[in-house]
Protein backbone atom coordinates (compact mmCIF):
# COMPACT_ATOMS: atom_id res chain seq x y z
CA UNK A 1 0.00 0.00 0.00
CA UNK A 2 1.22 3.59 -0.60
CA UNK A 3 0.14 7.17 0.79
CA UNK A 4 -3.67 8.26 0.26
CA UNK A 5 -5.37 11.15 0.61
CA UNK A 6 -7.52 10.98 3.34
CA UNK A 7 -9.74 13.29 5.62
CA UNK A 8 -8.60 13.81 9.39
CA UNK A 9 -12.57 12.39 10.67
CA UNK A 10 -11.63 9.36 8.48
CA UNK A 11 -8.55 9.12 9.88
CA UNK A 12 -9.72 9.01 13.39
CA UNK A 13 -11.86 5.99 11.96
CA UNK A 14 -9.14 4.00 10.62
CA UNK A 15 -6.58 4.42 13.53
CA UNK A 16 -10.42 2.84 15.69
CA UNK A 17 -10.37 0.17 13.33
CA UNK A 18 -6.85 -0.50 14.12
CA UNK A 19 -7.49 -0.28 17.47
CA UNK A 20 -10.21 -3.01 17.03
CA UNK A 21 -13.64 -0.84 17.47
CA UNK A 22 -16.36 -3.20 17.67
CA UNK A 23 -19.14 -0.71 18.49
CA UNK A 24 -19.70 2.91 17.65
CA UNK A 25 -23.29 4.24 18.88
CA UNK A 26 -23.68 8.04 18.03
CA UNK A 27 -25.93 10.99 16.35
CA UNK A 28 -24.61 12.77 13.53
CA UNK A 29 -23.74 16.07 14.16
CA UNK A 30 -21.05 18.82 12.23
CA UNK A 31 -18.38 18.43 11.91
CA UNK A 32 -17.80 14.87 13.03
CA UNK A 33 -20.25 13.17 10.99
CA UNK A 34 -17.79 11.61 8.57
CA UNK A 35 -16.86 9.43 11.33
CA UNK A 36 -20.72 7.88 12.21
CA UNK A 37 -20.51 7.84 8.25
CA UNK A 38 -17.75 5.89 7.77
CA UNK A 39 -18.29 3.45 11.00
CA UNK A 40 -21.97 3.14 9.64
CA UNK A 41 -20.85 1.90 6.37
CA UNK A 42 -17.53 0.20 7.50
CA UNK A 43 -17.76 -1.04 10.87
CA UNK A 44 -20.14 -4.29 9.98
CA UNK A 45 -17.38 -5.01 7.32
CA UNK A 46 -15.10 -5.86 10.39
CA UNK A 47 -17.74 -7.70 12.31
CA UNK A 48 -18.77 -4.57 14.19
CA UNK A 49 -22.06 -3.09 15.32
CA UNK A 50 -23.21 0.55 14.49
CA UNK A 51 -26.22 1.97 15.52
CA UNK A 52 -27.67 5.41 15.18
CA UNK A 53 -29.44 6.60 18.54
CA UNK A 54 -31.91 8.89 19.24
CA UNK A 55 -29.77 11.12 20.55
CA UNK A 56 -26.19 11.36 22.35
CA UNK A 57 -27.15 10.52 25.91
CA UNK A 58 -28.45 7.17 24.46
CA UNK A 59 -25.35 7.11 22.29
CA UNK A 60 -22.93 6.98 25.17
CA UNK A 61 -24.66 5.02 27.31
CA UNK A 62 -25.03 2.39 24.46
CA UNK A 63 -21.10 3.11 24.61
CA UNK A 64 -21.14 2.37 28.19
CA UNK A 65 -23.18 -0.57 27.58
CA UNK A 66 -21.25 -2.64 24.81
CA UNK A 67 -17.90 -1.65 26.88
CA UNK A 68 -19.21 -3.38 29.20
CA UNK A 69 -19.73 -6.54 27.27
CA UNK A 70 -16.31 -6.64 26.24
CA UNK A 71 -16.32 -4.76 22.84
CA UNK A 72 -14.56 -1.31 22.35
CA UNK A 73 -16.85 1.13 22.26
CA UNK A 74 -16.40 4.97 20.53
CA UNK A 75 -19.01 7.71 20.33
CA UNK A 76 -18.22 11.02 17.76
CA UNK A 77 -20.04 14.01 18.37
CA UNK A 78 -19.89 18.03 18.99
CA UNK A 79 -19.92 20.76 20.97
CA UNK A 80 -23.60 20.50 21.80
CA UNK A 81 -23.91 16.53 21.47
CA UNK A 82 -20.77 16.53 23.59
CA UNK A 83 -22.97 18.36 26.46
CA UNK A 84 -25.23 15.85 26.37
CA UNK A 85 -22.92 13.35 27.21
CA UNK A 86 -21.78 15.01 30.20
CA UNK A 87 -23.69 12.86 32.88
CA UNK A 88 -22.50 9.89 31.04
CA UNK A 89 -19.31 10.73 30.52
CA UNK A 90 -19.29 10.95 35.00
CA UNK A 91 -20.90 7.28 35.16
CA UNK A 92 -18.52 6.04 32.79
CA UNK A 93 -15.57 7.55 34.99
CA UNK A 94 -17.27 6.37 38.38
CA UNK A 95 -17.80 2.59 36.96
CA UNK A 96 -14.84 2.58 35.00
CA UNK A 97 -15.82 1.71 31.80
CA UNK A 98 -13.53 2.15 29.23
CA UNK A 99 -14.99 3.96 25.90
CA UNK A 100 -13.17 6.95 23.69
CA UNK A 101 -15.23 9.73 22.63
CA UNK A 102 -13.79 11.94 20.00
CA UNK A 103 -15.60 15.84 20.29
CA UNK A 104 -14.28 17.57 16.94
CA UNK A 105 -14.59 21.28 18.00
CA UNK A 106 -17.15 23.75 16.84
CA UNK A 107 -18.51 27.52 17.21
CA UNK A 108 -20.35 28.03 20.33
CA UNK A 109 -22.00 28.06 23.18
CA UNK A 110 -25.12 26.37 21.78
CA UNK A 111 -25.10 25.57 18.97
CA UNK A 112 -23.02 28.52 17.53
CA UNK A 113 -21.71 27.85 13.90
CA UNK A 114 -21.97 24.58 13.06
CA UNK A 115 -19.28 24.46 10.47
CA UNK A 116 -16.95 27.04 12.30
CA UNK A 117 -13.68 25.72 14.20
CA UNK A 118 -13.36 26.29 17.77
CA UNK A 119 -10.90 25.31 20.38
CA UNK A 120 -13.53 26.37 23.13
CA UNK A 121 -14.62 22.57 24.55
CA UNK A 122 -11.12 22.77 26.42
CA UNK A 123 -12.21 23.01 29.61
CA UNK A 124 -15.73 21.19 28.94
CA UNK A 125 -13.41 18.07 28.45
CA UNK A 126 -11.98 18.51 31.64
CA UNK A 127 -14.76 19.70 33.64
CA UNK A 128 -18.11 19.19 31.43
CA UNK A 129 -19.00 16.42 34.03
CA UNK A 130 -19.99 17.11 37.84
CA UNK A 131 -17.74 15.52 41.15
CA UNK A 132 -14.14 15.39 41.60
CA UNK A 133 -12.71 13.59 38.72
CA UNK A 134 -9.16 12.92 36.44
CA UNK A 135 -9.48 13.31 32.54
CA UNK A 136 -7.48 12.44 29.97
CA UNK A 137 -7.70 13.80 26.26
CA UNK A 138 -5.65 13.84 23.46
CA UNK A 139 -5.52 16.41 20.83
CA UNK A 140 -4.06 15.69 17.03
CA UNK A 141 -2.93 18.53 14.70
CA UNK A 142 -2.41 16.35 11.23
CA UNK A 143 -4.65 13.58 9.39
CA UNK A 144 -1.98 11.17 10.34
CA UNK A 145 -1.99 11.79 14.20
CA UNK A 146 -5.81 11.59 13.56
CA UNK A 147 -4.78 8.05 13.04
CA UNK A 148 -1.92 7.31 15.69
CA UNK A 149 -4.01 9.57 18.85
CA UNK A 150 -7.42 7.59 17.81
CA UNK A 151 -5.14 4.30 19.02
CA UNK A 152 -3.57 6.11 21.50
CA UNK A 153 -6.57 6.75 22.59
CA UNK A 154 -8.07 3.33 22.69
CA UNK A 155 -4.91 2.40 24.53
CA UNK A 156 -5.35 4.37 27.29
CA UNK A 157 -8.76 4.29 27.84
CA UNK A 158 -8.13 0.33 28.41
CA UNK A 159 -4.75 0.72 30.69
CA UNK A 160 -6.70 3.21 32.79
CA UNK A 161 -10.31 1.54 32.48
CA UNK A 162 -11.69 5.20 31.85
CA UNK A 163 -12.71 7.82 29.59
CA UNK A 164 -10.61 9.35 27.13
CA UNK A 165 -11.82 12.29 24.47
CA UNK A 166 -10.26 12.33 21.43
CA UNK A 167 -10.23 16.44 20.86
CA UNK A 168 -10.38 17.78 17.33
CA UNK A 169 -11.56 20.55 15.61
CA UNK A 170 -13.24 21.52 12.60
CA UNK A 171 -10.36 22.33 10.41
CA UNK A 172 -8.02 19.01 11.22
CA UNK A 173 -11.56 17.08 11.04
CA UNK A 174 -12.06 18.29 7.69
CA UNK A 175 -8.61 18.39 6.16
CA UNK A 176 -6.90 15.56 3.81
CA UNK A 177 -3.69 14.74 4.15
CA UNK A 178 -1.51 11.67 2.65
CA UNK A 179 -1.51 8.36 4.61
CA UNK A 180 0.01 5.39 4.46
CA UNK A 181 -1.96 3.69 7.05
CA UNK A 182 -0.82 0.07 6.83
CA UNK A 183 2.89 1.64 6.92
CA UNK A 184 2.64 4.09 10.24
CA UNK A 185 5.37 3.16 12.22
CA UNK A 186 5.63 2.31 16.05
CA UNK A 187 1.69 1.80 16.40
CA UNK A 188 0.84 0.84 19.62
CA UNK A 189 -0.85 -2.62 20.61
CA UNK A 190 -4.06 -1.85 22.60
CA UNK A 191 -4.45 -4.81 25.54
CA UNK A 192 -7.07 -6.87 25.70
CA UNK A 193 -8.98 -6.83 29.31
CA UNK A 194 -7.68 -9.36 31.68
CA UNK A 195 -6.36 -11.85 32.77
CA UNK A 196 -9.10 -12.65 35.10
CA UNK A 197 -8.77 -14.47 38.23
CA UNK A 198 -10.31 -18.73 37.44
CA UNK A 199 -12.69 -18.02 40.71
CA UNK A 200 -15.41 -16.44 39.38
CA UNK A 201 -17.39 -16.76 42.87
CA UNK A 202 -16.90 -13.66 44.80
CA UNK A 203 -14.50 -11.69 42.06
CA UNK A 204 -14.32 -8.48 42.59
CA UNK A 205 -13.65 -6.12 40.31
CA UNK A 206 -12.78 -3.02 41.97
CA UNK A 207 -10.32 -4.92 44.35
CA UNK A 208 -7.39 -3.53 42.97
CA UNK A 209 -4.24 -1.43 43.50
CA UNK A 210 -4.39 2.17 44.66
CA UNK A 211 -3.11 3.61 41.70
CA UNK A 212 -4.51 1.03 39.53
CA UNK A 213 -7.93 1.05 37.02
CA UNK A 214 -10.85 -1.37 37.89
CA UNK A 215 -10.67 -4.96 35.87
CA UNK A 216 -14.21 -5.75 34.48
CA UNK A 217 -14.50 -8.86 32.88
CA UNK A 218 -17.08 -8.76 29.89
CA UNK A 219 -20.20 -9.30 30.78
CA UNK A 220 -21.63 -12.49 30.61
CA UNK A 221 -18.22 -14.48 30.92
CA UNK A 222 -19.70 -15.52 34.41
CA UNK A 223 -18.26 -12.78 36.77
CA UNK A 224 -21.13 -11.44 38.73
CA UNK A 225 -20.77 -7.86 39.94
CA UNK A 226 -22.46 -4.64 40.27
CA UNK A 227 -22.04 -1.57 38.31
CA UNK A 228 -23.42 1.96 39.51
CA UNK A 229 -22.21 5.70 38.94
CA UNK A 230 -23.22 5.63 42.86
CA UNK A 231 -20.14 5.24 45.25
CA UNK A 232 -19.24 1.42 45.34
CA UNK A 233 -17.08 -0.85 47.23
CA UNK A 234 -14.90 -3.79 45.52
CA UNK A 235 -17.61 -5.45 44.09
CA UNK A 236 -19.54 -2.61 42.77
CA UNK A 237 -22.20 -2.29 45.31
CA UNK A 238 -23.01 1.08 46.69
CA UNK A 239 -21.10 2.20 49.84
CA UNK A 240 -21.27 5.12 52.48
CA UNK A 241 -18.49 4.36 54.43
CA UNK A 242 -16.22 7.56 54.59
CA UNK A 243 -12.83 5.55 54.30
CA UNK A 244 -14.20 3.44 51.44
CA UNK A 245 -15.63 6.98 49.77
CA UNK A 246 -12.24 8.24 50.18
CA UNK A 247 -10.06 5.35 48.84
CA UNK A 248 -12.26 5.07 45.70
CA UNK A 249 -11.96 9.26 45.07
CA UNK A 250 -8.76 9.32 45.83
CA UNK A 251 -7.60 5.97 43.06
CA UNK A 252 -9.84 7.17 40.36
CA UNK A 253 -6.99 9.78 40.32
CA UNK A 254 -4.02 7.97 41.65
CA UNK A 255 -4.65 5.67 38.68
CA UNK A 256 -4.05 8.69 36.02
CA UNK A 257 -1.22 10.38 38.18
CA UNK A 258 1.24 6.72 38.11
CA UNK A 259 1.56 7.19 34.57
CA UNK A 260 0.45 10.77 34.01
CA UNK A 261 4.48 10.98 32.91
CA UNK A 262 4.21 7.91 30.49
CA UNK A 263 0.76 9.70 28.75
CA UNK A 264 2.68 12.69 28.30
CA UNK A 265 3.01 13.95 24.92
CA UNK A 266 3.95 16.99 23.48
CA UNK A 267 5.81 18.66 20.10
CA UNK A 268 8.74 20.85 20.66
CA UNK A 269 10.52 22.91 18.26
CA UNK A 270 13.20 25.42 18.04
CA UNK A 271 13.12 26.22 22.02
CA UNK A 272 17.07 25.40 22.60
CA UNK A 273 17.74 29.55 22.64
CA UNK A 274 14.46 30.85 22.39
CA UNK A 275 13.07 33.95 23.86
CA UNK A 276 9.85 33.32 23.57
CA UNK A 277 7.59 30.35 23.03
CA UNK A 278 4.47 29.87 21.20
CA UNK A 279 1.84 27.75 22.91
CA UNK A 280 -1.11 26.06 21.10
CA UNK A 281 -3.06 22.74 20.38
CA UNK A 282 -4.47 21.68 17.27
CA UNK A 283 -5.00 23.09 13.72
CA UNK A 284 -3.89 26.47 15.55
CA UNK A 285 -0.52 25.09 16.17
CA UNK A 286 -0.21 24.86 12.39
CA UNK A 287 -0.27 28.62 11.94
CA UNK A 288 2.07 28.55 15.13
CA UNK A 289 4.43 26.45 12.82
CA UNK A 290 4.47 28.34 9.74
CA UNK A 291 4.37 32.20 11.83
CA UNK A 292 7.74 30.72 14.03
CA UNK A 293 9.23 29.40 10.72
CA UNK A 294 8.23 33.02 9.21
CA UNK A 295 10.19 34.87 12.52
CA UNK A 296 13.14 32.49 12.71
CA UNK A 297 14.20 33.42 8.98
CA UNK A 298 14.05 37.06 10.46
CA UNK A 299 16.25 35.30 13.70
CA UNK A 300 13.95 36.23 16.09
CA UNK A 301 14.32 33.28 18.58
CA UNK A 302 10.82 32.22 18.89
CA UNK A 303 9.94 28.79 19.90
CA UNK A 304 7.45 25.84 19.41
CA UNK A 305 5.45 24.04 21.86
CA UNK A 306 2.23 21.91 20.91
CA UNK A 307 0.53 19.60 23.86
CA UNK A 308 -0.84 16.39 22.53
CA UNK A 309 -2.06 14.90 25.34
CA UNK A 310 -4.03 18.18 26.44
CA UNK A 311 -5.45 16.24 29.81
CA UNK A 312 -3.25 16.06 31.82
CA UNK A 313 -1.44 19.40 30.77
CA UNK A 314 2.26 19.07 30.23
CA UNK A 315 2.54 21.03 33.30
CA UNK A 316 6.20 20.09 34.30
CA UNK A 317 7.92 20.42 31.02
CA UNK A 318 6.01 24.26 30.06
CA UNK A 319 7.54 25.19 33.54
CA UNK A 320 10.69 23.94 33.10
CA UNK A 321 10.49 26.24 29.66
CA UNK A 322 9.36 29.20 30.99
CA UNK A 323 12.51 29.55 33.19
CA UNK A 324 13.90 30.30 30.19
CA UNK A 325 12.35 32.02 28.34
CA UNK A 326 10.64 36.10 29.01
CA UNK A 327 7.23 35.45 27.50
CA UNK A 328 5.25 32.52 26.09
CA UNK A 329 2.69 33.34 23.57
CA UNK A 330 -1.10 30.87 24.05
CA UNK A 331 -2.83 31.07 20.86
CA UNK A 332 -6.31 29.42 20.74
CA UNK A 333 -9.56 29.45 19.03
CA UNK A 334 -11.52 30.84 22.23
CA UNK A 335 -11.50 33.13 25.03
CA UNK A 336 -8.74 31.73 26.74
CA UNK A 337 -8.73 28.46 28.26
CA UNK A 338 -5.60 26.40 27.74
CA UNK A 339 -3.97 29.54 29.02
CA UNK A 340 -4.81 29.02 32.45
CA UNK A 341 -3.19 25.78 32.75
CA UNK A 342 -0.29 27.94 30.91
CA UNK A 343 -0.44 30.60 34.04
CA UNK A 344 -0.99 27.46 36.76
CA UNK A 345 1.96 25.60 35.61
CA UNK A 346 4.57 28.79 35.17
CA UNK A 347 3.70 31.16 37.72
CA UNK A 348 5.51 34.09 37.77
CA UNK A 349 8.55 32.59 35.98
CA UNK A 350 7.75 34.46 33.06
CA UNK A 351 5.19 36.93 30.67
CA UNK A 352 1.72 35.23 29.30
CA UNK A 353 0.39 36.76 26.47
CA UNK A 354 -3.22 35.64 25.07
CA UNK A 355 -4.35 35.26 21.24
CA UNK A 356 -7.63 34.90 21.15
CA UNK A 357 -9.84 32.84 18.42
CA UNK A 358 -13.20 33.98 18.61
CA UNK A 359 -14.33 34.66 15.14
CA UNK A 360 -15.12 31.02 13.83
CA UNK A 361 -11.79 31.05 12.45
CA UNK A 362 -8.22 29.53 11.99
CA UNK A 363 -6.31 32.12 13.88
CA UNK A 364 -4.01 33.26 11.14
CA UNK A 365 -0.15 32.98 10.83
CA UNK A 366 0.19 36.57 10.56
CA UNK A 367 -1.52 37.14 13.71
CA UNK A 368 0.38 34.97 15.88
CA UNK A 369 3.80 36.70 14.05
CA UNK A 370 2.01 40.30 15.34
CA UNK A 371 1.50 38.88 18.66
CA UNK A 372 5.44 37.70 19.19
CA UNK A 373 6.39 41.11 17.18
CA UNK A 374 4.45 42.93 19.80
CA UNK A 375 5.68 40.87 22.72
CA UNK A 376 9.20 41.13 21.92
CA UNK A 377 9.42 44.87 21.40
CA UNK A 378 8.07 45.73 24.76
CA UNK B 1 8.81 23.52 -2.98
CA UNK B 2 5.92 24.79 -2.14
CA UNK B 3 2.73 25.67 -4.32
CA UNK B 4 -0.41 26.91 -3.29
CA UNK B 5 -3.69 26.09 -5.28
CA UNK B 6 -6.59 27.28 -5.04
CA UNK B 7 -9.95 26.40 -7.42
CA UNK B 8 -13.10 28.56 -6.77
CA UNK B 9 -16.13 29.05 -7.84
CA UNK B 10 -20.12 28.05 -7.39
CA UNK B 11 -21.22 25.57 -5.02
CA UNK B 12 -22.48 22.99 -7.27
CA UNK B 13 -19.48 23.22 -9.63
CA UNK B 14 -17.25 20.40 -8.31
CA UNK B 15 -14.86 22.36 -7.34
CA UNK B 16 -13.82 20.53 -3.92
CA UNK B 17 -13.91 17.38 -5.84
CA UNK B 18 -11.02 18.99 -8.24
CA UNK B 19 -8.72 19.90 -5.61
CA UNK B 20 -9.56 16.43 -3.66
CA UNK B 21 -8.00 14.79 -7.54
CA UNK B 22 -5.67 17.66 -7.82
CA UNK B 23 -4.29 16.88 -4.40
CA UNK B 24 -4.52 12.57 -4.99
CA UNK B 25 -2.54 13.12 -8.05
CA UNK B 26 -0.09 15.14 -6.43
CA UNK B 27 0.43 12.26 -3.83
CA UNK B 28 0.46 9.90 -6.56
CA UNK B 29 3.27 11.87 -7.98
CA UNK B 30 5.62 11.96 -4.60
CA UNK B 31 4.46 15.45 -3.21
CA UNK B 32 2.77 16.10 -0.10
CA UNK B 33 -0.03 17.64 0.12
CA UNK B 34 -2.48 19.13 2.09
CA UNK B 35 -6.29 19.47 0.72
CA UNK B 36 -9.47 21.97 2.32
CA UNK B 37 -12.43 23.26 1.61
CA UNK B 38 -14.65 26.37 2.56
CA UNK B 39 -17.44 24.17 4.44
CA UNK B 40 -20.84 25.92 5.43
CA UNK B 41 -23.52 27.61 3.51
CA UNK B 42 -21.12 29.45 0.95
CA UNK B 43 -20.22 26.32 -0.20
CA UNK B 44 -24.00 26.14 -1.83
CA UNK B 45 -24.50 28.88 -3.59
CA UNK B 46 -22.04 31.89 -2.98
CA UNK B 47 -18.57 31.38 -4.02
CA UNK B 48 -16.90 28.57 -3.13
CA UNK B 49 -13.00 27.84 -2.66
CA UNK B 50 -10.91 24.38 -2.06
CA UNK B 51 -7.00 24.62 -1.77
CA UNK B 52 -4.52 22.20 -2.61
CA UNK B 53 -0.97 22.57 -0.78
CA UNK B 54 1.69 20.75 -2.92
CA UNK B 55 4.53 20.76 -1.22
CA UNK B 56 8.25 18.78 -0.60
CA UNK B 57 8.49 19.25 2.99
CA UNK B 58 6.11 19.41 5.79
CA UNK B 59 3.09 21.52 5.06
CA UNK B 60 2.26 23.95 7.99
CA UNK B 61 -0.35 26.50 7.50
CA UNK B 62 -3.12 24.42 6.36
CA UNK B 63 -5.01 27.04 4.21
CA UNK B 64 -3.82 28.44 0.84
CA UNK B 65 -2.51 32.23 2.07
CA UNK B 66 -1.36 33.41 -1.11
CA UNK B 67 -2.09 31.39 -4.17
CA UNK B 68 0.62 30.16 -6.78
CA UNK B 69 -2.26 29.17 -8.73
CA UNK B 70 -6.26 30.25 -8.99
CA UNK B 71 -8.84 28.61 -10.42
CA UNK B 72 -11.71 31.27 -11.21
CA UNK B 73 -14.50 29.45 -12.44
CA UNK B 74 -17.54 32.36 -11.44
CA UNK B 75 -17.08 36.07 -11.35
CA UNK B 76 -17.99 35.72 -7.42
CA UNK B 77 -15.31 33.70 -6.87
CA UNK B 78 -12.85 35.61 -8.89
CA UNK B 79 -13.78 38.81 -7.38
CA UNK B 80 -13.62 37.28 -3.92
CA UNK B 81 -9.95 35.51 -4.05
CA UNK B 82 -8.47 37.36 -6.56
CA UNK B 83 -6.58 39.39 -3.95
CA UNK B 84 -5.21 36.32 -2.65
CA UNK B 85 -2.48 35.61 -5.01
CA UNK B 86 1.25 35.90 -4.96
CA UNK B 87 3.35 37.72 -7.25
CA UNK B 88 3.88 36.05 -10.85
CA UNK B 89 0.80 34.03 -10.12
CA UNK B 90 -1.18 32.03 -12.38
CA UNK B 91 -4.87 32.80 -13.02
CA UNK B 92 -7.35 30.44 -14.94
CA UNK B 93 -10.60 31.58 -15.17
CA UNK B 94 -13.61 30.56 -17.02
CA UNK B 95 -14.87 32.94 -19.74
CA UNK B 96 -17.82 31.65 -19.93
CA UNK B 97 -19.07 33.19 -16.72
CA UNK B 98 -16.04 35.48 -15.49
CA UNK B 99 -15.66 39.36 -17.45
CA UNK B 100 -11.63 39.03 -18.73
CA UNK B 101 -9.96 41.50 -16.34
CA UNK B 102 -7.74 44.22 -16.69
CA UNK B 103 -3.92 43.39 -17.08
CA UNK B 104 -1.78 43.15 -14.37
CA UNK B 105 1.52 42.92 -14.54
CA UNK B 106 2.16 41.05 -11.32
CA UNK B 107 -0.31 38.07 -12.38
CA UNK B 108 -0.39 35.67 -15.43
CA UNK B 109 -4.21 35.80 -16.83
CA UNK B 110 -4.94 32.54 -18.81
CA UNK B 111 -8.76 32.44 -19.80
CA UNK B 112 -10.97 29.73 -21.25
CA UNK B 113 -14.75 29.30 -22.10
CA UNK B 114 -14.26 26.37 -19.90
CA UNK B 115 -17.62 25.51 -19.15
CA UNK B 116 -19.03 26.76 -22.68
CA UNK B 117 -16.50 24.15 -24.57
CA UNK B 118 -18.10 21.63 -22.08
CA UNK B 119 -21.75 22.46 -22.97
CA UNK B 120 -21.10 22.42 -26.55
CA UNK B 121 -19.04 19.21 -27.05
CA UNK B 122 -20.15 17.09 -24.40
CA UNK B 123 -23.85 18.42 -23.91
CA UNK B 124 -23.37 18.36 -20.05
CA UNK B 125 -21.72 21.52 -18.16
CA UNK B 126 -21.68 18.90 -15.14
CA UNK B 127 -17.75 17.61 -16.10
CA UNK B 128 -16.48 21.54 -16.46
CA UNK B 129 -14.42 20.50 -13.35
CA UNK B 130 -12.84 18.01 -14.95
CA UNK B 131 -11.95 19.82 -18.14
CA UNK B 132 -10.60 22.44 -16.31
CA UNK B 133 -7.87 19.73 -14.51
CA UNK B 134 -7.40 18.97 -18.18
CA UNK B 135 -6.63 22.74 -18.75
CA UNK B 136 -4.38 23.23 -16.09
CA UNK B 137 -2.52 19.89 -16.89
CA UNK B 138 -1.72 21.79 -19.89
CA UNK B 139 -1.04 25.66 -18.51
CA UNK B 140 0.30 24.89 -15.13
CA UNK B 141 2.17 21.60 -15.08
CA UNK B 142 2.78 21.17 -11.61
CA UNK B 143 1.31 17.48 -11.89
CA UNK B 144 1.70 15.77 -15.17
CA UNK B 145 -1.27 14.97 -17.58
CA UNK B 146 -1.39 11.15 -16.99
CA UNK B 147 -1.13 11.14 -13.27
CA UNK B 148 -3.67 13.88 -13.52
CA UNK B 149 -6.32 11.75 -15.35
CA UNK B 150 -5.17 8.46 -13.69
CA UNK B 151 -6.56 10.71 -10.32
CA UNK B 152 -9.41 11.60 -11.81
CA UNK B 153 -10.64 7.72 -12.82
CA UNK B 154 -10.11 6.68 -9.36
CA UNK B 155 -12.51 9.20 -8.10
CA UNK B 156 -15.30 9.68 -10.77
CA UNK B 157 -18.15 6.50 -10.98
CA UNK B 158 -17.00 4.17 -13.46
CA UNK B 159 -20.13 4.68 -15.51
CA UNK B 160 -18.54 8.14 -16.23
CA UNK B 161 -15.28 7.38 -16.98
CA UNK B 162 -15.59 7.71 -20.61
CA UNK B 163 -17.87 10.96 -20.30
CA UNK B 164 -14.57 12.37 -18.36
CA UNK B 165 -12.04 11.61 -20.35
CA UNK B 166 -13.71 13.19 -23.13
CA UNK B 167 -13.82 16.62 -20.62
CA UNK B 168 -10.43 16.11 -19.82
CA UNK B 169 -9.39 15.94 -23.09
CA UNK B 170 -11.60 19.42 -24.30
CA UNK B 171 -9.83 20.90 -21.46
CA UNK B 172 -6.32 20.09 -22.46
CA UNK B 173 -7.06 21.60 -25.61
CA UNK B 174 -8.18 24.44 -24.59
CA UNK B 175 -4.77 24.62 -22.55
CA UNK B 176 -3.22 24.04 -25.68
CA UNK B 177 -4.86 26.82 -27.30
CA UNK B 178 -4.25 29.15 -24.84
CA UNK B 179 -0.43 28.51 -25.29
CA UNK B 180 -0.33 29.18 -28.84
CA UNK B 181 -2.15 32.78 -28.51
CA UNK B 182 -0.71 33.81 -25.20
CA UNK B 183 2.27 32.18 -25.39
CA UNK B 184 3.57 29.21 -23.01
CA UNK B 185 5.56 30.11 -20.20
CA UNK B 186 8.57 28.28 -18.20
CA UNK B 187 7.17 26.58 -15.15
CA UNK B 188 9.78 25.49 -12.88
CA UNK B 189 8.94 23.39 -9.70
Amino acid sequence: MSAKLVQGNEAVVYGAFNAGLKFFAGYPITPSTEIAEMCSRDLPKVGGAFIQMEDEISSIAACIGASLAGFRSMSATSGPGFSLMQENIGYAIMAEVPIVIVDVQRMGPSTGIATAPSQSDYMQVRWGTHGDHPMVSFAPFSVEECFTEAIRAFYWSEKISSVVVLLLDEVVAHMREGIDIDNVENILEVPDRGPFSEEKEGFRPYKVDRDKGAKLPPLGTGYRFNVTGLVHDEMGFPVEDPEKTGDLIRRLHNKIDAVEDEMASYDERYTEDADVIVISYGSVARSSLRAVRELRKNNVKVGFFRPITVWPFPSKRVRELSKKVKNIVVAEMSMGQMVHEVERSVGDSCQITLLQGIKGELITPDAIHNTVSEVISK
Amino acid sequence: MTKELRFAGTGGQGLILAAIIYAEAALYDGHRVLQSQSYGPESRGGASKADCIVSDTEIDYPKVYLADFLLAMSQKAFDKYKADVKKGSVVLFDSTYVEIPEKDENIIYFSAPISKTVRDKIGKELASNIAALGTISVIYPLVGEEILLKAILHRVPKATTELNKSAFNVGKKLGKEILESQGSIEFVF
